[in-house]
């Protein structure tokens, strides 16, 4: 079998190479039983800057107001690839090895980037503030694997239900009201396969007898179902938004009056005089919890460590999160929040206890190899499969 | 004394007495561009077409398989997105066709020099501007809080609610694609004669006569040449789709972007690229059947 594999592999790296446009890149087979890079050691001390730094992050996750003190205290010349989706990043991180640093996903795309071999270990103890973070930030499942960490947690936030409240003058309580005819041509969700968990989730709670504990660990038959209510959602939406402007834009012109968003989303809306507010459901809500994760082969490991460093302390952490309307991993940022928007801290949950934060599933790479120890869970393609299904 | 040949003297001497030699220096850069360049990376997309990836870190499985052939033909909502991508495209040239033989009619055998300069340039102005802004410049137009309802309001109207539906993505392709299909029109109208027109008259044909067989087949080939423009740009394009579009708006080259960009399966995205080429090369197939490319 394997060598049969490897067979096919070089006659196809024959045809690319006469061709003379492809590299054969190794074939890997997966398997969730280690990373491949976990054997790789990490840096024991950090040195001089290289200079330079290169990043791929979330827009509004490298503002100049964060990279100018950085390259004015560490001499490292930030330079920065926007990605609008984790599955960009992925892409961006497979295929541009060797250009860049650090990247800043989100737990959907940590474990493939992971498992992918394309990020490896850090040194947490490189990292001053780490032991200042939540605890169930220092080593959550999407950045430490058997105790390695392959990243160091950075914003987090839920993904929220937004509405109007001339519409709504009293908050929705329950996430039916997407799958409610009432609202039909006047509902928006995101245009992306991870809102499956969301249905997910939202079955969960209201039947039981599913048995679903965790939305990104779904058997063929709770896939089916949750794929199902989302296809009965589907003649109720008015569009899946791809960018969060055409959200933004969709409720100021009075197209959509209720959908999934982003905290971001509403901060927007409200600061332009729109009338809208935001609200968790009973149910609970998904989150996402973004993470720097270092490149396999980071050309600029010292400032890499340094910027990972400079954007955990408090203060970097607190103006980001009041920047982008998510909560901080830090602790010690609430007060500097509230320094700069009263009540920041309490308004994004910053000094919420820890049993807050169990109430939202955060973003999660689906794999086949469930919790349970067995492997029959849905993975990640057929997630994406299944969207297309839907939308199309 | 017999003069001493330089090397340049010889060279031009060799390449003058070797025609052969001089076409394929002269040929074999763009040649070898085309070849290198442009077919073989076509060749390397269809091969990709036949592979997988592994679903869990993204990566090339470089096996052969037919799966994501077998996808596309057997899952019924490629065949929907197809077939919406081909609909919307054939709608798009014939609305322009519509558009545009009037308009380069009047432009080609009715307006004077100076007015035919200024309409021609105003056709061509929309094209300076970016697509992108053209796009959301209708959405401001079509949404609800735009031009477009205000205006319905003012005239006690009903007040249509086009934005994010597929009649929007109609309006917004047929609009920004029409000068493509002007331009070729118009082209073809300034060869015909204008003695045909007054013969055909003059022989008491009337105008729907004349317009039906002698003006119709000669601008046949200009009207084939603007609709492999609009046919194709609409087939092609995702961006439309992706900000006017409605809940049920997925184009192939939605479909596409999903699986390079969201999904990271590169092979699937190449088979559905193949999709579109393949539907690109039998319209062009038909189009030379009518003669389109006789008149380039």
């Amino acid at each position: 079998m394997k060598s049969s594999r490897i067979r096919q592999l070089a006659s196809v790296s024959a045809a690319a190479l006469v061709l003379g446009l492809m590299t054969a890149p190794a074939a890997f087979a997966a398997s969730t039983a280690a990373p491949p890079t976990q054997g790789i050691k990490p840096l024991q001390s950090v040195g001089k800057g290289e200079g330079h730094l290169s990043l791929i992050a979330w827009e509004g996750y490298a503002q100049p107001q964060w990279v100018k003190p950085f390259t004015a205290a560490t001499g490292c010349k930030v330079s920065v690839k926007y990605a609008g989706s984790s599955s960009e990043m992925v892409s961006l991180m497979a295929n541009g090895g060797g250009q860049y640093d650090l990247v800043s996903a989100s737990g959907d795309a940590d474990l493939r980037l992971i498992y992918g071999g394309d990020v490896k270990p850090i040194n947490i103890k490189l990292i001053p503030s780490w032991s200042e973070f939540h605890p169930f930030l220092q080593s959550p499942p999407f950045n430490t694997i058997n105790g390695v960490h392959y990243g160091i947690s950075y914003e987090f936030g839920p993904n929220v239900l937004l509405y109007s409240t001339k519409t709504f003058p009293k908050a929705p309580t329950s996430w039916s009201v997407l799958y409610n005819p009432k609202y039909k041509g006047k509902i928006t969700v995101p245009d992306n396969p991870i809102q499956i968990a969301d249905a997910a989730l939202y079955l969960s709670k209201i039947e039981p007898s599913l048995h679903i504990t965790n939305p990104y660990e779904l058997t063929q038959h709770q896939f089916s179902d949750a794929v199902a209510l989302l296809k009965v959602e589907h003649p109720f939406i008015k569009k899946y938004w791809d960018l969060a402007s055409q959200e933004i834009s969709l409720f100021q012109n009075g197209e959509a009056v209720v959908g999934a968003a982003w905290p971001y989303q509403t901060n927007t809306l409200i600061a332009a005089g729109a009338k809208v507010a935001d609200t968790i459901p009973k149910q609970g809500a998904t989150g996402w919890a973004d993470t720097w994760l270092l490149a396999k082969d980071a050309p600029d490991p010292n400032c890499a460590y340094k910027w990972m460093a400079y954007v955990s302390t408090p203060k970097i952490q607190a103006e980001e999160a009041v920047y982008f309307g998510e909560t901080p991993a830090n602790t010690l940022a609430c007060s500097i929040m509230n320094t700069l928007q009263k009540g920041a801290c309490a308004d994004y949950h910053a000094n919420a206890p820890e049993a807050y934060f169990s109430t939202i599933k955060f973003w999660q790479t689906p794999l086949a190899a469930c919790g349970n120890g067995k492997n029959d869970c849905v993975d990640f393609t057929q997630w994406q499969q299944a969207w297309t299904q839907i939308i199309g | 004394m017999p003069v001493k040949e330089g090397i340049r003297q010889r060279t031009g001497a060799a390449l003058w007495r070797r025609p052969w030699l001089r076409g394929a220096l002269t040929l074999s850069p763009p040649l070898l561009w085309f070849l290198v360049i442009y077919l073989s990376s076509l060749v390397v997309m269809l091969i990709t077409a036949f592979f997988s990836v592994d679903s869990l870190t993204g990566n090339v499985i470089y096996q052969w398989t037919w799966s994501n052939f077998s996808q596309i033909f057997t899952q019924s909502v490629y065949g929907s997105i197809i077939l919406r991508t081909v609909l919307m495209a054939v709608l798009v040239t014939i609305t322009d066709a519509l558009i545009a033989l009037p308009f380069a009619f009047y432009l080609a055998k009715v307006a004077g020099r100076r007015w035919r300069h200024l309409l021609l340039s105003l056709l061509l102005m929309p094209l300076w501007a970016s697509y992108l802004a053209k796009v959301y410049a209708w959405i401001n137009i079509l949404s609800n809080k735009g031009v477009l309802p205000d205006l319905e309001s003012h005239l006690h109207l009903p007040i249509t609610h086009i934005a994010f539906t597929n009649i929007a993505m109609w309006i917004v392709f047929s609009y920004l694609w029409l000068p493509f299909m002007i331009v070729p029109i118009y082209g073809a109208f300034e060869r015909v004669p204008n003695s045909l027109l007054e013969a055909s008259s003059d022989l008491g044909a009337g105008s729907w006569q004349t317009f039906r067989w002698v003006i119709l087949p000669m601008v046949l080939p200009g009207i084939v040449a603007g609709s492999i423009f609009t046919f194709s740009l609409t087939l092609g394009d995702f961006i439309t789709p992706l900000l006017i579009g409605g809940s049920s708006s997925t184009f192939i080259g939605n479909a596409i972007y999903d699986s390079a960009i969201n999904g990271g399966n590169l092979p699937f995205a190449a088979a559905l690229a193949f999709v579109s080429i393949a539907i690109m090369a039998i319209y062009l197939l038909l189009a030379k059947l009518a003669g389109a490319f006789e008149a380039l």
